[in-house]
């Protein structure tokens, strides 16, 4: 950077357009003449910015993020976040597979909340061939999809003490996110990739005493969670460290197209479970959290209180479960959409997750195209994270909780 | 002591030069005070990773011996028998002597402590002071490693524990003083003696504020920014690995043990304590682990500081503090 202002700077010495020109390189010239020893050689000395890439390789870049980071001293002055190192062709490969073949893949997407993948992708499926799914699917989808939800914000707040330096609370989310890792083996036998929720309903009923152990487990997290807030998201160091720090307005956010916890840190209350309901939500009682200031540390408040929220939805979706089938009737593999297209959207852990499905009248959809919330909250990074420090730079990448997985897709 | 009279007379009986006699006490000095370091770094490793693990709702290492004891000698040895990475870019001799710049200050620290009353290795007249210079040098060893292996995280980190602990060298020199001046003595003996109440009670800022500072001198967390793995992956050791990297480690514990250890002489009371006298390096090792403890149980809660608030600590808020405390010291001397 600066051997380029310089070398501008001699070019206008050369040219020499105007007298006044002449005068100030005459009185440069004479001036320097004039410096002393000492001072000359501290004008020699060159302050250069420091090219650093961080990633893809790197501990704290959750994934495969390769960002080159100007640094100017410890003061980060631009960011240029590149992707693609996870890039398989999903969009593509579903143009090859059958409607149902293509759940799977999904999973792969934001591995961290696989479920609601499957959910976004199934509910548009739904929406274009027309399928009606039986109320009991509903509510074991609302149930499996919050649980869901509260374990991918653990794992992000886990991950943001972990970059804040604060190793133990990290282990404690793990814990907790464990249990609902256990539940989920119970219902579907995995553990990450559930491919669980399908076209037309679940894959399976939960077994019998599951809606229990669920509800005594999100009682128990209900408690659990509160000290968790105190060990972490109160702690004076941590505060200090996050608060008003990758700073983001709701203008700026709305411009560059933030969608879940970043979006509602900023004051702008929308979570698709309110502003376009699917499911059974509508039922449900449940505040989406939304708070004002926009930096680091409403986001990760955010993602606690919204844990606060899920265990709320959890308890309602188990009180009013009715009995009945899992699946919808007469949808078989070969499922065979009408000519058409359909766009449907969740809201995942991370913000809005759309599906838009254009079907040819074959076994095959014709384009799938993926709206990642990732994608959309990462390419905010190099303004949000401008002229700030390193450390909280890196704090800023944790915040936004980007999965590559559904960066690259 | 180091030459008493009767060695000198075994000497001069049996025609062995002084200066022989002296460096060969000196070398079986120097091998105890290693052999008592490696020791302590084993305990200390052991005790940081049971430590943790009680923390974080695990076990720690569990199978290598009983409950894993011997596991910290398998990693020693793993370590040992590691290739020796050299980056290619390396300066050949800042990257070599770094780790021994790191460990040998923490290490010739050690020589002056009195764990008990007369067991010491060279009672030094100037033993705060000498301890104050010889721990600053440890920061030689970070930049050198820094610069020498020719890392961007490396350099970054070098140049953050440069600027940490150079400011946290003031103020942890400061907040001495108010034990120097009751004690009336520099003699690290001399201020346990003069030690019937611990001077954590009676200089409570002192002691905070010499606390405090010491872990940002050993870089332990809150102030562990020259290491951070979330930003600069390990910071100036990047580059290291097998044994370099071993003796890393082995200074960081040491310098914590010598920390912990001159915490203990100066404001907890050094080896007394209840019970006869020959108890007293008991007591002295109790009070050690106790601090440690401490030390660790703060690691493994808080989060780190960012740079310009570690700044911001030692300069506006510790260095006033310490001043404060000389001065309070001086009128109530004044007035006593």
């Amino acid at each position: 950077m600066d051997l380029i202002k310089m070398s501008r700077v001699k070019e206008q010495r050369v040219s020499k357009k105007t007298p006044i020109k002449q005068d100030l390189d005459k009185l440069e010239q004479s001036l320097e003449l004039e410096l002393p020893e000492t001072d000359k050689e501290i004008d020699s000395l060159r302050t250069e910015e420091l090219i650093v890439n961080f990633g893809p390789q790197h501990p704290s870049t959750h994934g495969v993020l390769r960002a080159v980071f100007t640094l100017d001293g410890e003061i980060v002055r631009k960011i240029e976040p590149h992707i693609g190192y996870l890039h398989r062709c999903f969009e593509k490969i579903a143009e090859k597979r059958t409607y149902a073949q293509f759940v799977p893949f999904t999973d792969r997407m934001d591995y961290i909340s696989a479920v609601l993948n499957n959910w976004a992708y199934s509910l548009t499926v739904e929406k274009l061939a027309g399928i009606k799914v039986p109320e009991r699917a509903e509510y074991i989808r609302v149930i499996i999809g919050e649980l869901q939800r509260i374990a991918a914000h653990l794992f992000s707040l886990g991950t943001m003490g972990v970059e804040a330096g604060a190793l133990t609370p990290f282990l404690y989310f793990i814990d907790e996110r464990e249990k609902i890792l256990w539940l989920f083996e119970r219902v579907c036998g995995a553990r990450l990739t559930y491919n669980y929720i399908n076209i037309g309903g679940v894959r399976a009923d939960v077994p019998e005493g599951w809606l229990e152990d669920a509800l005594s487990f999100v009682h128990h997290l209900k408690k659990s969670i509160i000290d968790y807030d105190k060990l972490l998201i109160g702690n004076y160091i941590f505060k200090k460290r996050m608060v008003d720090t990758g700073k983001f307005s709701a203008v700026e956010a709305l411009d560059w197209g933030l969608t879940g916890p970043p979006l509602r840190s900023t004051g702008v209350a929308y979570d698709v479970r309110r502003s376009d309901p699917y499911s059974v939500y509508p039922r449900m009682d449940f505040d989406v959290v939304v708070r004002y200031n926009g930096d680091n540390y409403d986001r990760v408040i955010i993602r606690s209180e919204e844990i606060k929220q899920s265990i709320r939805i959890v308890e309602q979706a188990i009180e009013q479960i009715p009995d009945g089938p899992i699946m919808a009737e007469g949808v078989s593999r070969e499922l065979v959409p009408p000519i058409g297209d359909a766009y449907g959207h969740v809201e995942s852990a991370r913000g809005d997750l759309g599906y838009y499905i254009i079907s040819d009248g074959t076994p095959k959809p014709y384009r799938v195209k993926i709206h990642g919330p990732s994608f959309g909250n990462l390419q905010a990074l190099p303004a949000m994270a401008k002229d700030s420090y390193i450390a909280d730079a890196i704090l800023t990448i944790g915040t936004l909780d980007t999965v590559f997985g559904e960066v690259d897709r | 002591m180091l030459s008493s009279a009767q060695l000198i007379e075994f000497a001069n009986n049996n025609g062995i030069p002084l200066w022989a006699l002296n460096a060969s006490i000196a070398l079986v000095m120097a091998i105890v005070v290693f052999a008592i370091c490696g020791l302590g770094v084993i305990v200390f490793v052991y005790m940081e990773r049971k430590v943790s693990a009680d923390f974080q709702l695990r076990w720690g290492p569990m199978h290598v011996g009983w409950h894993g004891t011997l596991q910290l000698i398998a990693d020693a040895l793993k370590l040992f028998s590691k290739e020796d990475v050299f980056p290619r870019n390396a300066d050949p001799w800042v990257f070599r002597l770094a780790p021994i710049f790191m460990f040998l200050p923490a290490f010739i620290s050690l020589m002056v402590m009195p764990i008990g009353p007369g067991i010491v290795i060279q009672d030094l007249n100037v033993g705060l002071l000498y301890i104050l210079a010889i721990t600053s040098i440890s920061v030689a060893g970070i930049v050198m490693a820094g610069f020498g292996s020719y890392n961007k995280f490396a350099v970054i980190g070098s140049l953050r524990s440069a600027a940490q602990m150079v400011s946290y060298e003031v103020p942890r020199a400061l907040s001495i003083i108010g034990v120097v001046m009751i004690a009336g003595s520099g003699k690290l003996s001399s201020i346990v003696g003069a030690q019937h109440i611990w001077y954590a009670i009676l200089q409570p800022i002192g002691f905070v504020v010499f606390f405090v500072s010491s872990l940002a001198e050993t870089n332990r967390a809150p102030f562990d920014l020259p290491e951070t793995e979330a930003e600069l992956v390990n910071g100036y050791y990047n580059e290291y690995s097998g044994m370099r990297f071993m003796f890393f480690l082995f200074a960081e514990y040491i310098a914590l043990m010598s920390a912990s250890a001159l915490t203990v002489v100066l404001f907890l009371g050094g080896w007394h304590g209840p019970g006869p006298e020959f108890l007293g390096p008991i007591w002295f090792l109790v009070k050690l682990f106790a601090v440690i403890y401490v030390i660790m149980w703060i690691r493994w809660t808080l989060p780190r500081f960012r740079i310009d608030q570690v700044m911001d600590l030692g300069w506006k808020v510790l260095l006033p503090l310490a001043l404060l405390n000389i001065f309070i010291t001086g009128i109530i001397m004044l007035v006593i």
